[in-house]
């Protein structure tokens, strides 16, 4: 069956089910994709783009982690404090902390991910103003946090506080959007693998994110990322930071447990 | 302006030495329109080259057509031990200067 067909048919059984239902279909609670299954969204590049990943010295990706590397020993705001202040080695060291995000600040029992955190503690330790979200200021910084849990799987808690979040991103997962009607798991779950036009579908894990792409010749945030998914099945972005968004990060992070992070990946 | 460089540390004398250097640059074509509509001004690097014992080793003519973050590779002889210097030029003359240097046995 060609993709187009798959789409066609998909779009009918959408209709076909919101007749007979009347309601959206419930949201899976296991995993769709067995263990034994999982591809990361390297697994799906060209031989080359690996080889450019692989390279920790060619990958453009470090450009950012570099530039985060030296921000983040950099004294910002009133305060006069550096990211290095607090965070050390050994004192509440970042080794390993991306792979826990998206988390639930205590403080306001908002679930966040490592851009919001970043921006967190410059409000709140060094008062200093936010970064603005996919400038190159904060790129740089997340790339080089998320860089330090290279090599580790995501082991987000989505229990307790973050359960009622978790739910929600699992059911932006599963919601049918846009002109075409599609969620995301019409491609990434049941489409993995095929080709869509010149591009092979991926699996749809955040674990390279940020993520230099060709596409973009610059890295991006996964949030730009899932801007891209929604217009390309034709439904209104959500704007960068939107809890929607939060929220289904800690879903796909969930659902890639068993990957490791690469941040930075390259991608195509 | 961020730049990687990749040079051996030590070296023996008559060695072809591999490096390597990478600099972020958006390298705008000139070509490409924004939402309204307008053109976005080109801005690139021209030029790129490395200087070694007072010499010219290499040297490159930067185009519109390179892509962003323009990664370059090349070749030559360790002669004498000293500083490589990576001259990076830009359409208005701006440039970015990094040095790297090498023990040569």
């Amino acid at each position: 069956m060609t993709l187009r067909a798959v789409i066609a048919s998909l779009i009918g059984a959408g209709v076909l089910v919101f007749t007979i239902t009347g309601v959206v279909a419930q949201s899976p609670t296991e995993r769709a994709i067995d263990d034994a299954d999982l591809k990361s969204g390297y697994d799906f590049q060209s031989e080359d783009t690996r080889a450019l990943q692989d390279d920790d010295f060619a990958n453009p990706g470090f450009l950012w982690v570099d530039k985060g590397a030296a921000l983040f020993s950099e004294k910002a705001g009133k305060n006069d404090r550096a990211c290095t202040t607090c965070h050390t080695d050994t004192v509440r060291s970042i080794k390993g902390a991306a792979a826990r995000y998206p988390s639930v600040d205590e403080k306001t029992g908002q679930l966040i991910n490592i851009e919001q955190r970043i921006n967190l503690c410059r409000e709140r330790h060094q008062q200093a103003e936010p970064l603005s979200y996919e400038s190159e200021d904060l790129l740089a910084m997340t790339a080089y946090v998320a860089h330090q849990s290279r090599g580790q799987p995501f082991n987000a808690k989505t229990d307790g506080t973050a359960q009622s979040h978790f739910e929600a991103g699992r059911d932006y997962y599963y919601a049918r959007k846009g002109q075409m009607n599609l969620a995301c798991h019409h491609c990434h779950e049941w489409n993995w693998g095929q080709m869509l036009r010149g591009d092979r579908l991926s699996q749809g894990h955040g674990n390279g994110y940020p993520a230099y792409r060709f596409e973009w010749q610059t890295i991006g945030s996964l949030h730009r990322r899932l801007r891209n998914c929604d217009k390309g099945v034709r439904a209104e972005p959500l704007p960068f930071g939107a809890q929607e968004y939060v929220d289904l990060e800690l879903y796909l992070a969930w659902r890639a447990s068993r990957l490791t992070l690469e941040t930075p990946s390259v991608r195509r | 302006m961020t730049v990687r460089l990749s040079v051996p540390q030590s070296a023996k004398r008559g060695d072809v030495i591999e490096i390597k250097t990478l600099i972020s640059h958006q390298m705008e074509s000139g070509f490409r329109r924004d939402a309204f509509g307008e053109v976005i001004p080109r801005d690139i690097l021209k030029e790129f080259r490395c200087v070694y014992d007072g010499q010219t080793v290499f040297r490159a003519e930067l185009f519109p057509a390179i892509s962003a973050n323009p990664f370059i590779t090349f070749h030559t002889v360790a002669t004498v031990s000293g500083e490589l210097e990576f001259v990076w030029t830009d359409q208005n003359g701006v440039v970015t200067r990094e040095t790297a240097s090498i023990e040569v046995t």
